[in-house]
């Protein structure tokens, strides 16, 4: 299980993260909500590697990660995804997923200048590896595309594509449906709830409340840098604080 | 490049010395092995991982100084000399790659430009070592069992062997696991780390491959002039491999060794076809015309107008900065 214990960031003056404390249920779909700026980025940079907390500890299966590097916290097998379109924009939809099963591959650089017959093998796997998880995302029709090449909402699904490739255990996804159609969004709540009956954990972060409510096991709420509630969408929904937080003290100003 | 063209390519390679005009034609040809094997070795970092490297002359000139200062002063025979020429440069790689763990672009670019500074200091000024301004002459020709291979159709096989090696080693790292690390970096530095590809240690080991490789070809310049001074270090030697990369195509295989020889062949001809004053200005034409209208460089964009795909492919357009 993923835990989040008492975790702080701050920049300079600014307090991003407060106390925050939480914890992500294996096989669920969480889901992290709140106003802009609420500190729901700053949090995923936290877990993941991208930003050192300035306290608290964030652990996996009881093992500290604070302090490590994004790339050994992906090795632990916690990958995220980026609030802004992030894919590797001159590649074919092909290399950008053979590059995400970077951690699957074993050929070291020495095995590789030897030119080893088994790297040859290694190859076809990834390949075919990779072939499955872009048909999984619905991509088949694009494999030999560039990704910068296609369009916004596919983009996306290139980027969680990679995501699955580095094949989490927790992944975690910063707005995936960030300026997607509602129908493209559909698409995605559908995927983010097939990779959780394949085991694995999701933690999310969403501002369309329809996806996050209908998907969520347990929501987390975030104001100012602090939790302000916890549960199932049904508790959250009616939750005076988050009421309050999202819509201001007097109901009425939607 | 198709496979037949490959295969005359190879051919013409293989068989220059029986049909090339003189000697001075060949000697062109070997400088254009030897600069063909260092704008490689550039293109490791600067097309794959996107890292420029302005200080590259420094490796080449270890190469150079190494494989100089064992043969003359401690009278090693050439083989070990290169080989130790490779290493140590290699090391000098792996040096600059921690210097510069974290740092990218413009500051990845001034520490090695910083290093070069030093390195060709150090070469000026250690007189006890080598010799200073003056330079190391007499480094012997490299022999090869009971052959020497003073001749130059000897050593220009030398050389060729050696272009063979680094493109084979260029193109299995690119072709591999190792190689999308690399790209991974180039191309988008967060998502690599995200997916756990340490990109550090990447850009460490491509520093070291490319400063090997330009160390071998710092060894093979110093045997074949037979004389090394501080000139090897001049920051002319970087920026003609940089043209030699950008001009070809960076980021790919073929693109450093079409650059290395068409910017080797082109001062030779412009030399014999105008004054020295012209010389210059028209080789600055050239480029210029080169880069407005091959500004992806000449391989790439030929491949693309061969497989049409110049229109249908937007993002091969689109540069990133």
């Amino acid at each position: 299980m993923l835990a989040v214990s008492d975790l702080a960031v701050r920049f300079g003056g600014v307090t991003a993260l407060e106390g925050v404390s939480f914890g992500v249920k294996p096989g669920s779909i969480t889901s992290v909500i709140g106003p802009n700026g609420a500190g729901k980025t700053t949090a995923f940079n936290a877990i993941t590697g991208y930003l050192r907390p300035t306290g608290g500890r964030v652990t996996y299966e009881g093992v500290a990660l604070a302090g490590l590097r994004p790339s050994a916290i992906a090795r632990r097998g916690i990958v995220r995804t980026f609030q802004k379109t992030s894919v590797f924009p001159a590649l074919t939809v092909e290399d950008n997923v053979l590059t995400g099963l970077h951690l699957r591959g074993t050929a070291g650089v020495l095995a590789v200048l030897a030119g080893r017959r088994r790297l040859v093998a290694e190859e076809w796997t990834l390949v075919a590896d990779a072939a499955a998880i872009i048909d999984f995302v619905g991509l088949a029709h694009r494999r030999r595309d560039a990704a910068s090449a296609l369009p916004y909402g596919e983009q996306r699904l290139v980027e969680l594509a990679v995501a699955l490739a580095a094949r989490p255990r927790v992944l975690l996804l910063d707005e995936p449906g960030a300026g997607m159609t509602g129908v493209e969004k559909t698409v995605v709540s559908g995927l983010i709830r097939k990779v959780r009956e394949r085991g694995v954990t999701v933690l999310l972060v969403e501002h369309d409340m329809r996806m996050v409510m209908g998907i969520s096991d347990t929501v987390i709420v975030l104001n100012g840098g602090r939790v302000i509630a916890e549960g199932s969408p049904a508790e959250i929904q009616t939750h005076p604080d988050v009421i309050r937080a999202y819509l201001g003290a007097s109901h009425g100003s939607v | 490049m198709t496979r037949a063209g490959r295969w005359v390519v190879a051919a013409a390679a293989l068989t220059l010395p029986l049909w090339i005009p003189s000697a001075y034609h060949l000697h062109v040809a070997i400088m254009a092995g030897i600069f063909g094997v260092l704008a490689l070795s550039l293109n490791l970092l600067l097309g794959y991982t996107g890292q420029l490297s302005l200080g590259h002359a420094a490796f080449f000139g270890i190469g150079a100084y190494t494989s100089a200062l064992l043969t003359v002063k401690l009278e090693w025979s050439f083989w070990p000399a290169l080989a130790a020429a490779i290493v140590l440069a290699g090391a000098a790689g792996w040096f600059v790659g921690r210097l510069s763990l974290k740092l990218r672009g413009a500051y990845f670019v001034l520490v090695t430009i910083s290093f070069a500074g030093v390195i060709s200091l150090v070469s000026v000024n250690w007189i006890e070592l080598t010799n200073g301004p003056l330079g190391l002459p007499g480094v012997p020709a490299p022999g090869l069992g009971p052959w020497s291979l003073r001749g130059k159709t000897a050593y220009y096989y030398l050389v060729l062997a050696a272009v063979g090696l680094s493109y084979l080693v260029c193109r299995r790292l690119v072709r591999s696991r190792v190689g999308r690390a690399f790209v991974a970096l180039r191309e988008n530095e967060a998502l690599a780390e995200s997916i756990g590809v340490d990109v550090t240690h990447y850009l460490v080991l491509a520093a070291v491959v490319s400063a090997a490789m330009a160390g071998l070809g710092g060894s093979l310049y110093a045997h074949y002039t037979r004389f090394v001074s501080p000139e090897v270090f001049l920051f002319t030697y970087t920026v003609t491999m940089v043209i030699m990369v950008v001009a070809g195509g960076k980021g790919t295989l073929a693109g450093p060794l079409v650059g290395a020889v068409l910017f080797t062949a082109l001062p030779e001809a412009l030399r014999a076809a105008t004054s020295w004053q012209w010389q210059m200005l028209a080789y600055g034409v050239l480029l210029v015309l080169l880069v407005f209208f091959m500004p992806r460089g000449i391989v790439p964009q030929i491949t693309a107008s061969l497989s049409g795909r110049a229109r249908s492919d937007p993002a091969s357009r689109v540069r990133r900065p």
